[in-house]
This record gives C-alpha cells, sequence and structure tokens, in this order.
C-alpha cells in the first residue's frame, strides 16, 4: 500500500501544494514548507488527501509536522486508513 | 518571531500571505465543506455579506488565523481552525479572539494579550498579529 500511497501523495501535491519545484524532485523526507507550500496550499492538500482516502483528519492531527513531509503526510494518512471502520 | 525585552516580556509576531483566487478556487470546488471546516459563522457571514468580495473576506481571514497560529507559536498544537474567530469592530479595528484549546493554551503559554491587522489588495490578504507575554 505504501507505494501506491506515496504515489497519491505524490500527485495530490502536484494538484494542491503549489510548490516551487517539481515534487517528484523531492525525497520523501525533503521540507514541504520550505519547498514552497503555504498554509493555505497545506489546507487544500488537507481536504485533498481527505477526499482522496476517504479519511477525516482529526483536530488532533491538524498540525504542521503532519504535512512537512511526504513520508510525514504518508504516516498521517496511513494511521487513518488503518484505523478506519471496515 | 519572539523578542525578548529586558524586563523579560515576550513578544511575539506571525505573518501569513494568501492568494484570493486561490481561496475562490477551493470555494468553487469544496463550498460549504470547505468554509464550514475553517471560519466561524459569524465570519462566515461577515464574508458572504458582500459576495462581489466574499473570496477576498475569507482570504483575509485564514491569513489571520494562519498568523496567529504562527504568533503565538501553537502551529503544532492540532487547533481547529474555529478556535480563533476574527471579528471586524465598528470602529475599523479587526479584534481577535481565542475560544476552546486554542484559548486555553495562549493563556498556558503565557499569552497576555494579542492584536491582529489585516490588509488585501488585488489578488492577496495579508494578516499580522502580535502577542505579549509577561514572561
Amino acid at each position: 500500500m505504501s507505494s501506491v500511497t506515496t504515489q497519491k501523495i505524490r500527485q495530490l501535491l502536484a494538484e494542491h501544494g503549489r510548490l516551487g519545484c517539481d515534487v517528484s524532485t523531492l525525497g520523501e523526507d525533503a521540507d514541504l514548507y520550505q519547498a514552497g507550500m503555504s498554509s493555505h496550499a497545506s489546507v487544500n492538500v488537507m481536504l485533498a488527501l481527505e477526499a482522496a482516502f476517504e479519511i477525516e483528519f482529526p483536530d488532533a492531527m491538524l498540525r504542521r509536522r503532519a504535512f512537512e513531509s511526504i513520508a510525514a503526510i504518508r504516516s498521517a494518512v496511513e494511521e487513518l486508513v488503518g484505523n478506519a471502520p471496515p | 518571531m519572539v523578542m525578548q525585552r529586558p524586563d523579560a516580556t515576550r513578544i511575539s509576531v506571525g505573518i501569513d500571505l494568501v492568494q484570493v483566487s486561490q481561496v475562490a478556487q477551493t470555494l468553487a470546488r469544496l463550498g460549504d465543506s470547505y468554509v464550514n471546516r475553517i471560519w466561524t459563522p459569524d465570519e462566515i457571514a461577515h464574508c458572504r455579506a458582500q459576495p462581489a468580495i466574499a473570496a477576498a473576506r475569507f482570504a483575509t481571514g485564514f491569513a489571520a488565523k494562519a498568523a496567529t497560529l504562527k504568533a503565538l507559536r501553537l502551529n503544532d498544537e492540532g487547533l481547529d481552525l474555529r478556535n480563533i474567530n476574527t471579528r471586524l469592530s465598528e470602529s475599523g479595528s479587526w479584534e481577535l479572539e481565542l475560544k476552546g484549546k486554542a484559548g486555553e493554551l495562549a493563556q498556558a503559554a503565557g499569552w497576555q494579550s494579542w492584536s491582529l491587522s489585516v490588509s488585501q489588495e488585488g489578488d492577496y490578504a495579508t494578516a499580522v498579529v502580535a502577542a505579549l507575554s509577561a514572561s
């Protein structure tokens, strides 16, 4: 699931992250805010992740750190998907 | 950014810049599911009172919330943005109200007062928040 999830996350970042570079050039631990993702763009990414993965980020996970890298986003998504009712 | 005055008072400033057209696009794409997630009912009423500039008003409000999180160092606390309420006073100045967990955390951190200023022109809205604590 991880590679599919990562691919989807990269796609959503390309569509909504408003990064200053091609997301394909970013490593999984690269700082997305340093790459140009603004506060509002991070909200757009969050909303897009919710729609794509059919999850909802609880308030406790609405932390800047949760969206700071592809790896961080994947970790959050996998946690929420794993906790979703069958 | 936090400055330390000689009498140990802390001053912290946060700023955010939002592109109005980006907010407009998100409004068009997600509508109420986006609006109701970020803004309070009072803020929504203010923004929608003038439909022609609603996107600009929403963008300004978002910048204010993001600037608040930065100034009060709450970016990693997992907060509902609706805990931060902005209101335009009769005098024309902006007021910032912290509710729920945002208010509790700000108080616990010692922030005693804060002030908000916003500006918007063309496709950009910005907000600055300055916060003051006694230590």
